[in-house]
């Protein structure tokens, strides 16, 4: 085969955009690279289907039954999800996680923005030292960042609670009921600005500059570019931090699970909903019900991501 | 970014962001620089408590305060880390390696493959499974932890080490990111040129373009490996045998033995030191490879 093919993947950098009506008879050529092009694929879509479809489809069915000590397993249909949606347990982990977004997303993301504006002013000394210092927290593991701040919140040797002891004051109770969940934000906020911050910097970065030219020539300031041309032009980076600060805060596990040894009397079994999951699962041993409440949750933040896309392109539109 | 979202054209596409001569008149601000500056300490504080700390025995711990050095103790914490449990934390130190290193190579080749054949490919099937692995994105791990849990529950793969590698080397995201990536990398003409030489398609491939996608390819693989690193849920579910675990699982559970305070305070100091011996790695990683977050984070946000 050494005549040069002018069908198949001629200009295929965008061909699976515009793959159009097909002919049957393919050229031995096209064969050949459709041949490539599907064994190329299929490793990854093998271990695709093993590791995520497979385990989804899986859990749906296990959550269509009931375990009994006396009868086994038993089909039921629905009824561990309308027991879900039923369970004050869940509702309120549910209702808690949705609070924790409400506020903290909105203040992560606009501190985020704000830095990122900072340093695509152009206007910082030291701005590579500043970029680096707020991505930083984002090598840290969550466990490690969790770990850190529950230290730094602790009573016994949290350097709060000694300045607070210095200064003849009441401690800050960081991880009594009423602060735990501000308490919790703050360790997200922490970990993720930078990387947020990072996102929406490098899609600044690629606004062409000559946008701002002309605005400047008609005398608008810095911060009127910022609003008017900047924050719309990089819309669709902004929507994309949004969308992974939603399904990260329904996701919630790893800072709450390991705060509960500090203040297990604060953090309860079913604080956010996949802690719940968790311990309907590994104490609770109620495989069936914890398949329907991970099922629920994971097709619950797959719609919510899925509208908050949907509204803010409508929005753009209009 | 999404299935919705139509795949972007190469005119779009910038894998590596180019600077941009600013517009402004390169004028340096004072007064913004000191204003971001007095918000670095909220960034930098717990790091520099943790290196503090760190150099401290349990007692000092509780004595001292908590933002400045007491003696200096750096040295025998580090013995302790090492020591305590038979050494259990020098495995802990290979198994993260390990998982992180396999699940990190292993996504990034995998997503190179697909990414490439997606990008390069007009193929039947291409367009359909392109928007299902886009679609997958959305799926939220932590939510799938326990699903594959029970599945491997079924099929006996808990509590081995395969448990934690084989979920980890799925990224829909790496697939994403190397589709956006190969439509510009790699020229369809260079592709058509070594045909008429003729080389097979596998062989293009693997010596023609797999050397163009390399810087693609490593950003995929640092993502997953810091990814795999970071992971603690995964881990926490499926591994019951201590010297399976990864860092993260290990130091959560010296930290629930320190907190429960059944006669084992010394570890604190431990837990304090081996979370800094955790994260060196990473940081020094991250400083040296920044310019590959940035370009994988600019593709997958401009382009969203």
């Amino acid at each position: 085969m050494t005549a040069p093919t002018t069908t198949g993947s001629a200009g295929g950098a965008t061909a699976p955009g515009r793959a159009g009506p097909r002919r049957r008879g393919h050229s031995p050529a096209v064969r050949r690279q459709h041949r490539a092009a599907y064994l190329l694929v299929a490793p990854f879509m093998v271990v695709f289907a093993a590791m995520l479809v497979v385990p989804l489809v899986y859990a749906a069915y296990l959550s269509l039954f009931r375990e009994q000590l006396v009868g086994g397993r038993s089909f039921v249909g629905l009824a561990n999800y309308a027991r879900a949606l039923g369970d004050s347990a869940f509702g309120e982990g549910v209702l808690r996680v949705s609070l924790f977004l409400v506020i903290q997303v909105p203040i992560m993301l606009g501190l985020a923005l704000l830095f990122a504006l900072a340093l695509d002013s152009g206007r910082l000394y030291a701005q590579r030292f500043v970029r680096l210092s707020i991505f930083l927290p984002y090598a840290v593991p969550s466990v490690v960042a969790t770990l850190m701040w529950g230290y730094l919140y602790g009573p016994d040797f949290g350097p709060f609670t000694q300045i607070a002891e210095g200064l003849s004051l009441p401690a800050p109770p960081f991880l009594s009921s009423g602060w735990m969940l501000g308490s919790l934000m703050n360790i997200l906020t922490w970990e993720f600005i930078g990387y947020n911050m990072i996102i929406m910097f490098a899609a600044l970065r690629a606004v062409p500059a000559d946008l701002y030219e002309a605005a400047r020539m008609d005398g608008a300031g810095e911060l009127r570019i910022a609003w008017s041309i900047k924050i719309p032009a990089i819309r669709s980076a902004i929507l994309l931090t949004v969308i992974f600060s939603v399904i990260g805060s329904y996701q919630l596990f790893n800072e709450p699970n390991l705060l509960q040894t500090l203040a297990p009397n604060v953090i309860d079994s079913a604080y956010t909903p996949n802690l719940y999951a968790y311990n309907l699962a590994f104490t609770s041993q109620d495989l069936n019900y914890a398949a329907a409440v991970a099922f629920l949750l994971a097709a619950g933040i797959a719609v919510v991501s899925y509208v908050v896309q949907l509204t803010s392109q409508r929005r753009a539109r209009s | 970014m999404t299935a919705t979202t139509p795949a972007p054209t190469v005119e779009e596409v910038e894998p590596q962001p180019r600077p941009r001569p600013k517009g402004s008149t390169g004028r340096k601000s004072p007064l913004l620089t000191v204003l971001v500056l007095l918000t670095l300490p909220y960034f930098l504080l717990p790091l520099y408590w943790l290196v503090v700390a760190s150099t401290k025995d349990n007692a000092d711990l509780f004595s001292s305060f908590g933002l400045w050095f007491a003696d200096f103790n750096l040295v025998d914490n580090l013995r302790d880390v090492f020591t305590a449990q038979g050494g259990v934390f020098w495995s802990w130190i290979g198994n993260t390696a390990l998982y992180a290193g396999v699940a990190g190579v292993g996504a990034a080749f995998l997503a190179t493959a697909a990414g490439y054949a997606f990008a390069k490919y007009s193929f039947p099937a291409g367009t359909l499974l392109f928007s299902v692995v886009l679609g997958a994105i959305m799926v939220p791990t932590t939510a799938l932890a326990i699903p594959t849990y029970l599945l491997f529950a079924e099929v006996d793969l808990t509590n081995t080490r395969w448990a934690v590698i084989l979920p980890s080397l799925v990224s829909p995201f790496g697939v994403y990111l190397m589709r956006v990536y190969a439509a510009d990398a790699v020229p369809t003409e260079l592709m058509e040129a070594a045909r008429v030489d003729g080389a097979g398609e596998m062989r293009i491939f693997f010596t023609v373009a797999l050397r163009l996608l390399a810087p693609g390819f490593i950003t995929v693989l640092l993502f997953q490996l810091v990814a795999t690193w970071n992971n603690y849920f995964l881990p926490l579910i499926m591994l019951s045998t201590p010297s399976k675990f990864p860092l993260t699982v290990g130091l959560a559970q010296w930290q629930s033995t320190a907190a429960g305070g059944s006669g084992a305070q010394a570890l604190f100091s431990s837990v304090i030191t081996g979370s800094l011996v955790s994260i060196v790695p990473l940081v020094i990683a991250f400083l040296y490879l920044q310019k590959y977050w940035q370009a994988g984070l600019a593709t997958g946000g401009v382009k969203g």
